[in-house]
């Protein structure tokens, strides 16, 4: 909505042709409406505001979120053993997944079709897939289809987690490989290197700085899907977070705990996602040097 | 054949490049017809000729970055488009420039020089920084040892393209269009550099449009145009006095852009 260019000054200043006038809106000039516009929004949020602080039942609200005895006697263990348990149980799973995207995506960028089609079936299949229900066959079903087969709870949620996040990994990192320019692999190739060599030393190394940022992403993705082991079931010392708050819910007959496993997730989040954009800024507008 | 002529100035042994009827189609899409050329040890035969004219693609045919459709190339005896030939060792010998220079960007220049001479030639550490230094001094950029490749001009970037590849100490050097993606300040110190090494003695294939280099360096030029050799011989004859009337089209048409018809 802008005043009539056709009139000029005289248009906006309302004074000008009767034509351009017509409406009452035309008088105004931009920047008024912009102040208008912008008053609008910050009365929308005062209002907000004073309803949630008059409506809400603050007592109540504190007694059932905010309860500071409940949340220090979680401490030292949400720490020490919970928190403590998911960075392990998500770095485990990343770090099988990664080694599991990256021999994807060679096997999708292979000249051995059948290669590229397992990985394309794999790929679609755990990136279709909902981690809840990975979670479960690994938990609950593959011990009843091997019976005796049992496997350590860390192994089963390591290869539980590394499924999930292997599939949307390798398709970053084939993105990234596709991204590092063909005249790259030429150079090397030209230069002696086997296709092996070129693809180690000179395209992963530059397809690593490509895909860093997203693959941070995914690691905080992968943070948040580790709750999901709780449906595991543990010892007291095998809790990870979510399992821990799930416990002391019921343990204290109150929600607390939830607040106090979200600071948790977000202790380990917000850093994460600090780094990612400090990649993002370093790696992804630099001058590579490469055409 | 017009190469049968220059194949007969090899008084002494066989030519270091031979290419025979050499062919090369993208699908259904004919890029070299029939391709015949023959390059003598220290010689420098630049190639010139219309942008599609397969130029390049000849060029990449003579180290198998394109695989050959038909013919044979021989470079120094080994059989190139023999499928037992061990390609990553006779690459070797054929040192590359690029149009688009293709420096390792994520290496530092020295680490440009000595990768594959370390990875691949398998030499030590000091021996390989020792042959980076001597070549970097020759392209004239000894104080850029520790730059990556992204803070220098698209002339240095070239200039250490060229240094990377003499530092494997080729036999032949190929030039793809070495100074068509620089700007024209830093085109003339990329052929001064290559100028010197034709003094030197390399032996070089040279795909260019600076048609005044063909002139002042080449041993031999070689005019392309639709996937064959229009005509061949010492510069002043093919540029200076062309007998084909394609040849003479196209250099009226690069050494007077501004006249029509």
């Amino acid at each position: 909505m802008s005043s009539p260019h056709a009139t000029g000054d005289g248009g906006r200043n309302g004074t000008g042709i009767p034509v351009a006038t017509a409406t009452p809106k035309a008088k105004m000039s931009k920047r008024q409406k912009a102040k208008i516009s912008r008053g609008i929004q910050y009365g929308i949020l005062v209002v907000i505001a004073v309803v949630i602080a008059v409506v809400a039942d603050w007592p109540t609200l504190i007694d059932t979120f905010g309860r500071v005895d409940i949340a220090a006697g979680m401490l030292p263990d949400v720490i020490t053993k919970a928190l403590k348990n998911t960075v392990v149980f998500t770095g485990l799973g990343f770090v099988l997944g990664l080694a599991i995207a990256i021999v994807l995506a060679l096997m999708r960028l292979s000249s051995v079709g059948v290669y590229r089609w397992i990985a394309f079936v794999y790929i679609e299949f755990f990136r279709g897939l909902p981690a809840l229900v990975v979670f479960l066959v690994m938990g609950f079903g593959l011990p009843v289809a091997f019976p005796g087969f049992i496997l350590p709870q860390l192994v089963v949620i390591m290869i539980a987690l590394a499924l999930v996040s292997s599939a949307y990994m390798a398709e970053t990192i084939r993105a990234g490989i596709q991204a590092v320019p063909k005249g790259q692999v030429e150079a090397a190739r030209s230069l002696g290197m086997s296709s092996s060599r070129a693809m180690f030393t000179i395209v992963l190394p530059q397809a690593m700085r490509i895909i860093l940022p997203p693959l941070t992403n995914e690691l905080i993705l992968l943070t948040k899907d580790s709750s999901l082991a709780y449906i595991l079931g543990s010892s007291v010392d095998g809790r990870e977070l979510a399992a821990l708050g799930r416990a002391e819910i019921v343990n204290s007959a109150n929600l607390t705990p939830f607040i106090v496993i979200a600071l948790c997730y977000l202790i380990i989040t917000i850093p994460l996602s600090y780094l990612s954009r400090v990649l993002e800024k370093k790696y992804g507008s630099a001058d590579s040097g490469v055409k | 054949m017009t190469s049968s002529a220059t194949a007969s100035a090899t008084a002494t042994g066989s030519p270091l490049i031979s290419i025979r009827n050499l062919q090369k189609s993208f699908g259904s899409n004919q890029v070299l017809t029939d391709i015949s050329l023959d390059v003598d040890k220290g010689e420098v035969v630049c190639v010139i000729g219309p942008s599609g004219s397969g130029k390049s693609t000849m060029l990449r045919c003579i180290n198998v970055l394109e695989t050959p459709s038909g013919g044979s190339i021989v470079v120094d005896g080994m059989d190139m488009t023999d499928l037992d030939l061990d390609i990553d060792a006779a690459r070797i010998r054929i040192g590359m420039v690029f149009q688009s220079f293709n420096l390792f960007g994520h290496l530092t220049v020295r680490e440009n020089l000595t990768v594959a001479q370390t990875k691949v030639l398998g030499r030590s550490r000091s021996e390989a920084d020792k042959v980076a230094e001597a070549n970097l001094a020759k392209v004239g950029l000894s104080e850029k040892m520790e730059a990556k490749p992204g803070s220098l001009s698209g002339g240095q970037q070239q200039r250490v393209a060229i240094a990377r590849a003499l530092s494997m100490d080729p036999d032949v050097m190929l030039f793809d269009e070495p100074t068509s993606a620089l700007d024209p300040e830093t085109v003339g110190d990329v052929l001064q550099v290559m100028r010197n090494l034709a003094e030197a003695g390399m032996t070089m294939v040279v795909v260019t449009h600076e048609m005044e280099f063909a002139r002042q360096v080449a041993d031999r030029v070689v005019f392309m145009d639709g996937g064959v050799v229009v005509e061949e011989g010492p510069a002043r004859d093919v540029i200076g006095n062309p007998r084909e009337q394609r040849t003479k089209d196209f250099l009226s048409r690069v050494l007077h852009p501004g006249q029509l018809g």
